[in-house]
C-alpha cells in the first residue's frame, strides 16, 4: 500500500531540483547580503558612543591646571577619560591619585577626611586614602593607584 | 517526538488560541485582479514599505537627537561625528520625499481607477487623511535641524495661516510658540512629528489596510464592464506578494542609492539676524499650493487676495475630498466624466504650477 503511494507522487527530476536549490542558495546569499548591508551602518551607527569612550580611555596621563593650590586634607575629583578619579592632598603633604570607581557595583566612591578614610555610599565599602587597598565591606579588589606628580603650574596624574 | 510533531503541536497551540488557521485561509482566499493597470496595484504597499523605513530610520534618528536649543549641534552631530548617521539621516530625508512621492501616485491612481466608489468611500477618505498627516510630518519633520533653510521654510510656511480671518494670528503664535521661530518652535514640532503624529497615523493606517483587506482591490470601470468569466485574477499568496515584495526591495535599492550617492545637506546654523538664503524655496510637495497662492496674490492683491487664495484652496481640496460622494455609482455616467476631467484639471494644475515654481526661484 504504501508503495503504491510513493509511486504516485510526481518525482522531481534532478535537474528541477539542483535549480531549485541553487536558487534558494542564490536568494539566501543575496538576503545575506543585505542584512549586513542594512545592519552594519546601523551597528557602528549605535555604537558610536562606545568607540568614541574607548578612545578617551585609552587615555594614559591628564594634566590637572592649578591643582597643586588644593589645600591639605581635601580631594578633587576630576575625571581620568571618562571614569570619574580622585586627587587626594593628604595633611602630611603626601599626594594621592586614585579611580574614584567602587570596585563592588561601579558608584563613585568619596574621601572622608575627618574619619580618614574612602567611603562608598552604596553598599558602605571603605578603602584606605593612601593605597586604595579595601579595608571593609563588600568591595573585592583595591582602587588603582595613579601616578602623581607635582609642578608649580598644575598636577600630572598618569598610569602606572 | 521528532521535530515535526513538535512543530504541528506548537501550531495547534497557538492556533487554538489565536485562529492563526482561519487568518491563513483569508490569505489562500485573497486574490488580486490582473488587467492593462494593474502597474498601479504596487503603490500603496511602496508608500507603505517607505512608512515603515521612515519609523526604522526616525527611531534611529531619536537616539541622538536633542529638540530645542541644541538641535542644531546634535544634528551637526549625526551628520559629521557618529558612524553612518548621515547615511541614516539622508535615507530618512530621501525616504520621506519618496514616499509622499508615492502617496500622490496612489492617490492619483486610485482617483482614476475610481477606486473611491462604493463601497470604498472610507477608503479614499482615510487615504486622504494619512497625505495630509504625511505633509504635516514633512513640514514639522523639516524644522527639526533647524538650519537656514528649515528655519526660513517655517517662518514662511506658517505665515499661510496668518491669512485667516481672526483666528489666524492665534494659530500661528501656537504652532510657533512665541511670534518668532525659536526654539521653543522646534520642541513642539518635534513633538508633533514623533509623538501626535504617529498616534494619529498608525490607527489611521490599520484602518486603511483593514479596508483593503474587506474589500479587495478596485478594478478600472473598463476592467468592471468585463463579464466576469473574462476577468484575470491572480491569488495574492503567493504570486502578489512575490511581486509586492521584489517592488520593496526595488524601492530599497532606490533609496540606498539616492541615500548614499546624494547625501542630504546640512546647512549654517539658523540666525534670525542673518539674511534668507538665495533661491530658498518650498519643499516640492508644497510647491503648488505656495505657487497658486502666490499667483493669486499677484492676480488679487492685498488681504483679499489672500483670504480668496486660501479659500479657493481650500475649496478645491473640499471637492477633491468629496468626490466619492459626488461619483458614487458604477453607473454614474456624466457624473464619472466630470469627476474623471476633474481629475485631469488637478494634474495638469498641480504639474503647471510646480514648474512656474521651480521656474521663477530667483
Amino acid at each position: 500500500m504504501s508503495e503504491h503511494i510513493v509511486l504516485d507522487e510526481p518525482k522531481p527530476t534532478t535537474d528541477d531540483s539542483t535549480t531549485r536549490r541553487a536558487f534558494l542558495a542564490a536568494a539566501g546569499a543575496a538576503g545575506l547580503c543585505y542584512l549586513a548591508a542594512l545592519g552594519y551602518p546601523v551597528y557602528r551607527y549605535l555604537a558610536s558612543p562606545s568607540e568614541m569612550a574607548s578612545n578617551a580611555t585609552a587615555i594614559t596621563e591628564v594634566t590637572l591646571k592649578d591643582a597643586q593650590k588644593l589645600a591639605p586634607g581635601s580631594a578633587l575629583m576630576f575625571k581620568f577619560g571618562t571614569a570619574p578619579a580622585m586627587l587626594i592632598h593628604h595633611q602630611d603633604g603626601t599626594w594621592v591619585a586614585l579611580s574614584a570607581v567602587c570596585t563592588h557595583l561601579g558608584c563613585t566612591v568619596q574621601y572622608e577626611p575627618q574619619a580618614n578614610r574612602i567611603h562608598c555610599a552604596c553598599h558602605g565599602g571603605v578603602y584606605d586614602p593612601r593605597t586604595g587597598a579595601n579595608v571593609s565591606g563588600p568591595p573585592p579588589k583595591p582602587l588603582k593607584l595613579f601616578k602623581v606628580a607635582v609642578n608649580e603650574t598644575g598636577v600630572d596624574v598618569s598610569r602606572t | 517526538m521528532t521535530s515535526k510533531t513538535i512543530t504541528t503541536s506548537a501550531y495547534e497551540w497557538v492556533d487554538e488560541r489565536l485562529g492563526l488557521s482561519e487568518l491563513a485561509a483569508f490569505a489562500r482566499h485573497k486574490t488580486v485582479p490582473v488587467h492593462s493597470q494593474s502597474f498601479w496595484y504596487y503603490w500603496g504597499g511602496i508608500s507603505l514599505f517607505l512608512f515603515l523605513v521612515q519609523c526604522f530610520t526616525g527611531v534611529l534618528l531619536l537616539v541622538y537627537y536633542r529638540p530645542g536649543a541644541e538641535a542644531y549641534e546634535s544634528v551637526r552631530q549625526i551628520t559629521f561625528v557618529m558612524h553612518f548617521g548621515w547615511l541614516i539621516r539622508s535615507a530618512h530625508s530621501w525616504s520621506a520625499n519618496l514616499m509622499l512621492f508615492a502617496i500622490f501616485v496612489h492617490m492619483f491612481s486610485v482617483f482614476f481607477m475610481k477606486a473611491y466608489r462604493k463601497p470604498r468611500e472610507f477608503g479614499w477618505l482615510s487615504g486622504m487623511a494619512l497625505l495630509g498627516l504625511a505633509t504635516v510630518f514633512g513640514f514639522s519633520g523639516y524644522l527639526l535641524p533647524m538650519d537656514e533653510l528649515s528655519y526660513f521654510a517655517t517662518k514662511v510656511g506658517l505665515e499661510i495661516p496668518v491669512a485667516i480671518p481672526f483666528i489666524g494670528p492665534v494659530i500661528a503664535d501656537m504652532l510657533r510658540g512665541g511670534p518668532e521661530v525659536s526654539e521653543f518652535t522646534v520642541q513642539r514640532f518635534f513633538a508633533l512629528h514623533v509623538v501626535v503624529l504617529p498616534a494619529l497615523f498608525l490607527p489611521l493606517l490599520g484602518f486603511h489596510l483593514w479596508l483593503v483587506q474587506r474589500y479587495g482591490n478596485a478594478v478600472p470601470p473598463r476592467e468592471e464592464s468585463k463579464p466576469l468569466s473574462e476577468r484575470k485574477n491572480i491569488p495574492f499568496m503567493p504570486s502578489f506578494l512575490r511581486k509586492d515584495l521584489a517592488m520593496w526591495l526595488i524601492s530599497l535599492n532606490i533609496l540606498a542609492l539616492l541615500a548614499s550617492v546624494f547625501p542630504w545637506t546640512l546647512g549654517k546654523q539658523a540666525d534670525a539676524l542673518s539674511p534668507a538664503p538665495l533661491g530658498i524655496h518650498p519643499e516640492w510637495y508644497f510647491m503648488s499650493p505656495f505657487e497658486m497662492l502666490k499667483l493669486l496674490g499677484n492676480w488679487l492683491p492685498g488681504e483679499f487676495g489672500e483670504i480668496a487664495g486660501l479659500l479657493l484652496f481650500s475649496l478645491g481640496i473640499a471637492l477633491w475630498v468629496l468626490i466619492p460622494f459626488y461619483d458614487s455609482t458604477r453607473e454614474s455616467g456624466q457624473r464619472g466624466r466630470t469627476a474623471h476631467y476633474f481629475g485631469l484639471v488637478a494634474v495638469i494644475l498641480l504639474l503647471a504650477t510646480t514648474a512656474i515654481g521651480y521656474w521663477t526661484i530667483r
